[in-house]
């Protein structure tokens, strides 16, 4: 017998009955017809209700059509699919949903005006009045905060994942996870209770000091656990065949950290980093503690009380004037385009470092 | 430029695990040593040990002598960095660093030891390439990433980058495993280059590479598993391929040994 007349006779069928490509879409179609014509009839819900009822009708109707035509396994298949893309659209849609708000509540006072001049001598039922002041004190803030977090944290993972062994490491993992949970509001009672009462009366003739440095060292406490776990992530994807390589051109180990390490791993940690940050600037909890918040502009983050946007937004989201639910808006949108912008410059800049392919 | 090697009853353990038990034997100077062995019978670790590359494992230890010089490396008054600068390496995967062009791939070693001037480093780049053969291929891309060259280009990077250094001793740890064969005869063809000038040590499982590229070799097993590997039989290539005195060494290279 030969080969070929051995796979001629039971030669497998490698076909299936499929739906027509137009199917799903004039099923879909065909759905949201009918879900229409019955919400309509019972007068009873309204677009969001038709959505839903079509969705429903449309997962049902194709898994059964599928199932009759086509089989078991596809039409599974086809469920899942639906499944999948309905999670998609549900997932994104309350963030379309807030940007679009943002940005159409947001721009009616968002001008030059707005962001060049502060609330001091504005009251809250006064056609003016802007978010200088609260820019100048969340650029402060976390940028101090930026400033003690990142060397730590990065020194702590590199600590970590280099040098760590046995329990000390373990230990140090541990309180950075316990750390993590760490509301934002007890972060902040921890600054006022320890550098506000504590410390700062010694810098300030005994008084206590209200300030945003101390906004910082509560902003620093919630920004430490990201950064450091994020960066241990980034080291530990380093190959240890570059640490090997580069050991085995007699490069001593900080060398190798510093020079060859802490480069391939920079992308993921700037990536953490602006994760951190963003976080520390949508913080209102300590910053109201501790930095008590302020009307008028305060260059000085060492002196006195410093507002920030996330406090801004808060005031005035509950303050009870017709102007002030606009200047929230505004102060929202601008906060979301300076956390945006320094995402987005921070990455082009780990980019820039990296060679062309 | 190349140095003789003294390897008196090196142990080389994993935690409590000894994984080579006294290894004694004699590299000589400008000559190329094949190692050849199973799987897990310690030729990579005892590679590895050769230049204190063995310890950056946690809970790798290594007991013994390994004389380069009149000195031992082992001994607690040796500056590890120098001894590696001594003794270069490159490894099974070629392993380029990601973040750097092919020209600081090359001088990554002596940058990173603080050589500054820059044409030092350029006379050093194109001397290294040269001697990896691959200058003609790369000259007018030094500032092209490492990691966009083919795997063979890559080896031969690594082997640029571990010559710049200037060592006495080239370690290589099958270099030619991750490579097709137009690659592996490219780098054949230049470990015999480099014999002129460096003492090479090559471990390979492909016994044909062996019995072409080295002047002696040794044979590495293992009783069984979980015993540490010893060294069977170490002498030239000629009689260890042809007539070798030790059963077990016959029965591996002509594959009757599992």
């Amino acid at each position: 017998m030969t080969v070929g007349s051995h796979s001629a006779r039971t030669r497998v069928n490698l076909k299936a009955q499929r739906l027509p490509k137009w199917a799903p879409a004039a099923l879909g179609a065909g759905a949201i017809g009918v879900a229409a014509l019955a919400v309509h009839a019972t007068g009873f819900g309204g677009p969001v209700l038709t959505g839903v009822t079509a969705a429903l009708l449309f997962v049902v109707g194709l898994a059964v059509l599928s199932a009759v035509v086509e089989g078991g396994r596809t039409s599974r298949d086809r469920i899942a699919t639906s499944l999948v893309y309905a999670a998609f659209v549900l997932a994104l849609a309350p963030l379309l949903s807030m940007a679009f708000t943002l940005l159409s509540k947001g721009t009616e006072r968002l001008n030059g005006y707005f962001l060049g001049v502060s609330m001091k001598g504005v009251s809250a039922f006064d056609d003016a009045g802007g978010a200088y002041h609260a820019i100048i004190g969340t650029l402060e803030q976390a940028g101090i905060a930026t400033l003690i977090t990142v060397p730590l944290g990065v020194l702590g993972a590199i600590y970590i994942v280099e040098y760590g062994r046995g329990r000390l490491a373990t230990l140090i993992r541990f309180f950075v996870d316990v750390m993590t949970g760490i509301p934002s509001i007890v972060a902040g009672l921890f600054i006022l209770a320890f550098w506000v009462l504590i410390v700062s009366p010694y810098l300030n003739n005994g008084r206590p000091e209200y300030s945003g440095f101390a906004a910082a060292l509560a902003l620093s406490v919630l920004m430490l656990p990201t950064v450091v776990r994020s960066t241990e992530e980034m080291l530990r994807l380093v190959p240890g065949a570059l640490r090997e390589g580069a050991y085995a051109l007699g490069i001593p180990q900080w060398k190798t950290i510093v020079r060859i390490v802490l480069p391939t791993a920079a992308p993921g940690i700037v990536t953490g980093v602006m994760l951190a940050v963003a976080r520390a600037c949508g913080e209102t909890a300590p910053v109201i503690l501790v930095a008590l918040g302020n009307p008028a502009i305060n260059f000085n983050p060492l002196s006195g009380g410093q507002s920030s946007l996330s406090l801004y937004v808060y005031e005035q989201a509950g303050t009870a004037s017709k102007y002030a639910p606009g200047r929230a808006w505004a102060g929202a949108l601008t906060l979301v385009v300076l956390v945006l912008t320094l995402t987005v410059a921070a990455k082009l800049l780990a980019r820039r470092n990296k060679l062309a392919r | 430029m190349a140095k003789r090697i003294e390897a008196v009853n090196v142990s080389a353990y994993y935690g409590s695990f000894r994984a080579i038990d006294n290894i004694t034997m004699t590299i000589e100077p400008k000559s190329v040593t094949a190692l050849i062995g199973p799987s897990g019978c310690g030729k990579s670790t005892f590679l590895r040990s050769i230049n204190r590359m063995h310890e950056v494992l946690p809970g790798a230890k290594v007991d013994g002598q390994l004389m380069i010089d009149g000195q031992n490396i082992y001994d607690r008054d040796i500056d590890v960095t120098a001894v590696r600068r001594t003794i270069g390496m490159v490894f099974q995967r070629p392993n380029p660093f990601p973040t750097m062009s092919i020209y600081d791939n090359v001088v990554a070693g002596l940058k990173l030891n603080g050589v500054r001037r820059k044409a030092a480093l350029d006379d050093a780049c194109e001397k290294a390439l040269r001697g990896a053969n691959l200058w003609n291929e790369v000259k007018d891309r030094l500032n092209r990433p490492g990691a966009g060259l083919s795997g063979g280009q890559q080896q031969r990077l690594c082997i640029a980058r571990a010559i710049a250094v200037e060592p006495q001793v080239v370690l290589m740890d099958e270099p030619c495993s991750a490579l097709d064969p137009i690659s592996t005869l490219a780098i054949e063809d230049l470990i015999a280059e480099l014999k002129n000038q460096y003492t090479i040590v090559i471990v390979t499982h492909n016994m044909q590479q062996a019995a072409r590229v080295s002047d002696r070799t040794g044979f590495f097993s293992i009783d069984s598993t979980g015993e540490p590997g010893r060294l069977i039989e170490y002498d030239d290539t000629a009689k260890i391929f042809t007539n070798p005195s030790v059963k077990r060494t016959e029965d591996y290279i002509t594959g009757r040994f599992g």
